[in-house]
C-alpha cells in the first residue's frame, strides 16, 4: 500500500484506459473529463436551443407540438446551466488553479473523482426524462410550483438528478476552497493570486451556501407532491411564492457563479495580449467580493410582478442597481488595462474584447429590468430572454471559447489553428447578435417568453432571430474541429506559449508533465504574475 | 470505490503518512461541508419564518387583497393547518417533557463527547471509550424517544405531516434534523470502532475531531429548532 501510493506521485498515466479515466485523481485528467463533458452538454443543449427556434421561425405551430417545445424550453435552460456552463468552469478549475497557485494537485484528489463522475448519471437520469410517460419537464427550470406538480414520472426523477448535481457542485466548491486556502506554493500570498483564482475562490463560497438552498427547496417539492406538506399550498397556510423566494435566493448567487469565473478569465487574458499588467488588480478582487456579497440580497427582482409588499419592491430594485458600480469597476479596469497596450488580436484576445461589450450590453440590460415599475412590463417577455442570453451566451460562454482557445496549447503542446480560430470568433460574434439582439425588440413590443406560437406582428424579427440561431448553432462545429484537430497535432506549442503570458502555468512545459510541482516552485515578491501588482 | 478509498484513507492515516498540510485540507474540507449542511436548514427554517412572519398572517386577513380574494373573513393564527383546513382538529406538539428531556439528552451528549475528546489528547483510552460509547448512546436514544414523539403526534394529537404548514414544518425540520442525528450517531459509532482498535493518537485524530464537529452542528440545530419549532 505505502509503496504503491509513493511511486504513484512520480509515475505517468495508468496504461489502463479505465484506471486512468474512471478512477482517476489527477486534477489534468479530471479536468478534461469536465471539459469535454462540458462541451458534449453544450451541443444537446444546443441541439434543444434549435428546435425551439425553428418551432419560432414562423407563427402558426410547425414542427412541434406546444407540449413538446415547454419540455425544449425547460431542458435547454437545465442542460446549458448545470451541464455546460457550471461543468466548464469546474474543468477550468481543475486544471489551472493547482497549476497557477504551484499546487501538485486538488487538495481532494478522491472527492475530485467523485465531483465529476456523478455529472455523467445524473445527466442520464435527466436526459431520460424525456422518454417517461408525460415526458420531460416542461414548467420553466424554475420549477414553480404549482404548475411543477401537475408533471408526470419526470418529476421525481429530475429532482433526483438536480439533487445529484448539487451534491457534485458542492464537493467540487469544497476542493476548490481547500486548494486555495491550503495548496499554494509558499510565497503565494492571496493578493498574489491570479484572477481566476480569485473569482473561482468566490464562486466555490458562492456554490457552497447556495446549492443546498436549492436542495432544499426541490426537497420541499417533492413532500408537497408525494407527502402531503403544504408548504407551496395556501390551503395550508403555506404560499407559491415563497417556493420563488427560496428559489433565487439560490438562483440569483447562482447566476454569479456561472458569471465570476468569466471575470477571472477576461482577467488574465487582456494583460497577455494587451503586454500590460492588469489595471486596478486589488480593486478587482474587491469588486468580485462586493458583486459575490450582494447577490444574496436581491434576489427577489426575479419576481417584482408576485405581489409583494412596496417596500421589498423598493429595497430589491436599490440593492440591484448597486451591483452595477463593482461591475462597473470592472469593466472600467479592462479597457483601462487595453488602453495604450500593445495589443495583438488572437483568438483568445477577440473573445475577450467580445465578451467585455456584449457582456455590457446584457448589463445594461438587466439595469433596465432592475427598475420595478418598468419590470412590470418587461417581464416574462423576450427581453428578459434577450437579456440573460446576452449574459450567459456572449457573457459566460464568450468567456469560455476564450479560456479554451487561451490554454489549449498548454493542455495540448499544440497551437491551435488560428485562421479557424478566427472564422469561429467572427462568425459566432456576428451571428450572435442577429440571434439575441431582436429579442431585445420583441421583448419591447410583448412578445412573451416560452411560448411555441406568437402574433403575426412579431415574424420578421423572429424570422431573423431563428435565422441567427441556425447560424450560431453551426458555427460552433468549427470550435468542436479546433480542439480536435489541435488535440492531433499542430505547431508545436513553447511554454510561455504567448509573448505577454505571466504566469505560473507558463513556467511548466506545454503539455505540463503528469504530475507538476511536486517540489512547491518559488515565488519571487515581484516575479510578474498576471494580474498582480508589479 | 467509495469503500475503498475511505479504507485507504484510514491506511494511510495509520500508517502515518500524512502531512500538516493534508490534515488542513481535511479540516477546510469539513468546515465547508458542515457549511453547506448549516444552509440546508436555512431553507426549512426560511420557510417557517416565511410562513410564521408572512403567508399566515396575510391569508388571515393582513393583506386585504390576498385574504378577500381567497379566503374572506377567516382568522388565523400559529400553530395552524392553515385556511383550508379549519375544520381539522389537531393539538400542536408541546415544549415541555418529551422535547427538553430531549434537549437535555443532547446536550449532555455534547459534553460526553467534549469528556472524551479531552481524554483522547490525554491518552486516557478507558475513558475515550465510554465517553464516546455514551455519546452515541445518547444520540440513539434522543431518536428513540424523537419516534415516540412522532407516534404520540400521530395518534394522539392527529398532528401529521399533512397537517397543513405547521404539519410540513415541524416533521420536515424535526425529520431533517434526526436524519442528521442518525447520521453523526453511526459517524460517531464508526470512529468509536477505530478508537477501539487504537487508530488515533493525542496528536493525530482528525476523524474523530470531524465526527465531533459534526455532532456539535446537529446539537446546535437542534437548539434553534427547539426555539423556534417547540418554544415559540
Amino acid at each position: 500500500m505505502t509503496a504503491a501510493t509513493h511511486d504513484e506521485h512520480h509515475a505517468g498515466p495508468p496504461s489502463s484506459f479505465l484506471d486512468r479515466w474512471l478512477f482517476t485523481t489527477n486534477h489534468k485528467d479530471i479536468g478534461t473529463l469536465y471539459l469535454l463533458f462540458a462541451l458534449l452538454m453544450f451541443f444537446v443543449g444546443g441541439a434543444m436551443a434549435m428546435v425551439i427556434r425553428a418551432e419560432l421561425f414562423q407563427p402558426g405551430m410547425q414542427l412541434v407540438d406546444p407540449y413538446f417545445f415547454n419540455q425544449m424550453t425547460t431542458m435547454h435552460a437545465l442542460v446549458m446551466i448545470f451541464g455546460a456552463v457550471m461543468p466548464a468552469f469546474v474543468g477550468l478549475a481543475n486544471w489551472m488553479i493547482p497549476i497557477q497557485i504551484g499546487a501538485p494537485d486538488m487538495a481532494l484528489p478522491r472527492m475530485n473523482n467523485w465531483s465529476f463522475w456523478i455529472l455523467p448519471f445524473a445527466f442520464a437520469i435527466m436526459l431520460a426524462t424525456f422518454l417517461m410517460p408525460g415526458g420531460a419537464l416542461a414548467g420553466g427550470w424554475t420549477m414553480y410550483p404549482p404548475l411543477m406538480l401537475q408533471h408526470g414520472m419526470a418529476f421525481p426523477f429530475a429532482i433526483f438528478a438536480i439533487h445529484l448535481l448539487g451534491i457534485s457542485s458542492i464537493m467540487g466548491a469544497i476542493n476548490v476552497v481547500a486548494t486555495i486556502l491550503n495548496m499554494r506554493a509558499p510565497g503565494m500570498t492571496l493578493m498574489k493570486m491570479p484572477l481566476f483564482v480569485w473569482t473561482w475562490l468566490i464562486t466555490a463560497y458562492l456554490i457552497i451556501a447556495v446549492m443546498p438552498v436549492l436542495a432544499g427547496a426541490i426537497t420541499m417539492l417533492l413532500t408537497d407532491q408525494y407527502f402531503g406538506t403544504s408548504f407551496f399550498s395556501a390551503a395550508g397556510g403555506g404560499d407559491p411564492v415563497m417556493y420563488q423566494h427560496i428559489f433565487w435566493f439560490f438562483g440569483h448567487p447562482e447566476v454569479y457563479i456561472m458569471i465570476l469565473p468569466a471575470f477571472g478569465i477576461v482577467s488574465a487574458i487582456i494583460p497577455t495580449f494587451a503586454r500590460k499588467p492588469l489595471f486596478g488588480y486589488s480593486s478587482m478582487v474587491y469588486a468580485v467580493a462586493s458583486i459575490a456579497f450582494l447577490s444574496f440580497i436581491v434576489w427577489a427582482h426575479h419576481m417584482f410582478t408576485v405581489g409583494m409588499p412596496l417596500a421589498g419592491e423598493l429595497f430589491f430594485m436599490y440593492a440591484t442597481m448597486l451591483i452595477a458600480v463593482p461591475t462597473g469597476v470592472k469593466v472600467f479596469n479592462w479597457i483601462a488595462t487595453m488602453w495604450r497596450g500593445a495589443m495583438t488580436f488572437e483568438t483568445p484576445m477577440l473573445f475577450a474584447i467580445g465578451f467585455v461589450i456584449l457582456f455590457t450590453i446584457g448589463g445594461l440590460s438587466g439595469i433596465m429590468l432592475a427598475i420595478a415599475p418598468a419590470d412590470y412590463q418587461y417581464h416574462d417577455t423576450y427581453f428578459v430572454v434577450a437579456h440573460f442570453h446576452y449574459v450567459l451566451v456572449t457573457g459566460a460562454v464568450f468567456s469560455l471559447f476564450a479560456a479554451a482557445y487561451y490554454w489549449l496549447p498548454k493542455w495540448t503542446g499544440h497551437m491551435y489553428d488560428e485562421r479557424l480560430g478566427k472564422w469561429h470568433f467572427w462568425l459566432s460574434v456576428i451571428t450572435v447578435n442577429v440571434l439575441f439582439f431582436p429579442q431585445h425588440f420583441l421583448g419591447l413590443a410583448g412578445m412573451p417568453r416560452r411560448i411555441p406560437d406568437y402574433a403575426v406582428q412579431f415574424t420578421e424579427f423572429n424570422m431573423i432571430s431563428s435565422i441567427g440561431g441556425f447560424a450560431f448553432g453551426l458555427s460552433q462545429l468549427i470550435f468542436v474541429w479546433v480542439v480536435i484537430k489541435c488535440i492531433r497535432g499542430g505547431e508545436k506549442a513553447t511554454d510561455q506559449v504567448w509573448e505577454g503570458a505571466r504566469g505560473l502555468e507558463w513556467t511548466l512545459s506545454s503539455p505540463p508533465p503528469y504530475h507538476s510541482f511536486t517540489t512547491p516552485p518559488k515565488i519571487e515578491s515581484s516575479a510578474g504574475l498576471e494580474g498582480s501588482p508589479r | 470505490m467509495m469503500w475503498g478509498w475511505f479504507g485507504a484513507v484510514v491506511n494511510e492515516s495509520v500508517s502515518g503518512l500524512y502531512s500538516e498540510q493534508m490534515d488542513r485540507s481535511f479540516r477546510w474540507g469539513m468546515i465547508w461541508f458542515i457549511f453547506s449542511e448549516v444552509m440546508f436548514f436555512a431553507a426549512f427554517f426560511g420557510a417557517l419564518f416565511y410562513a410564521r412572519v408572512f403567508s399566515v398572517p396575510w391569508l388571515g386577513g393582513a393583506d386585504p387583497a390576498t385574504s378577500v380574494h381567497i379566503w374572506d373573513t377567516v382568522v388565523l393564527s400559529w400553530p395552524t393547518a392553515g385556511p383550508g383546513f379549519l375544520d381539522l382538529e389537531f393539538e400542536p406538539m408541546g415544549a415541555w417533557a418529551l422535547p427538553t428531556i430531549n434537549t437535555l439528552i443532547l446536550l449532555t451528549s455534547g459534553v460526553t463527547l467534549t469528556i472524551a475528546h479531552h481524554a483522547l489528547k490525554e491518552n486516557h483510552r478507558g475513558k475515550l471509550i465510554w465517553g464516546l460509547a455514551a455519546t452515541v448512546a445518547l444520540g440513539f436514544i434522543f431518536l428513540g424517544l424523537q419516534m415516540y414523539e412522532y407516534v404520540h403526534a400521530y395518534q394522539d394529537l392527529n398532528l401529521r405531516m399533512d397537517t397543513g404548514i405547521y404539519g410540513s414544518t415541524f416533521f420536515m425540520l424535526t425529520g431533517f434534523h434526526g436524519f442528521h442525528v442518525l447520521v453523526g450517531a453511526v459517524t460517531l459509532l464508526v470512529i468509536l470502532a477505530r478508537c477501539i482498535k487504537g487508530h488515533f493518537t493525542p496528536e493525530n485524530h482528525f476523524g474523530f475531531e470531524a465526527a465531533a464537529w459534526y455532532w456539535h452542528f446537529v446539537d446546535v440545530v437542534w437548539l434553534i429548532l427547539f426555539v423556534f419549532v417547540y418554544i415559540l
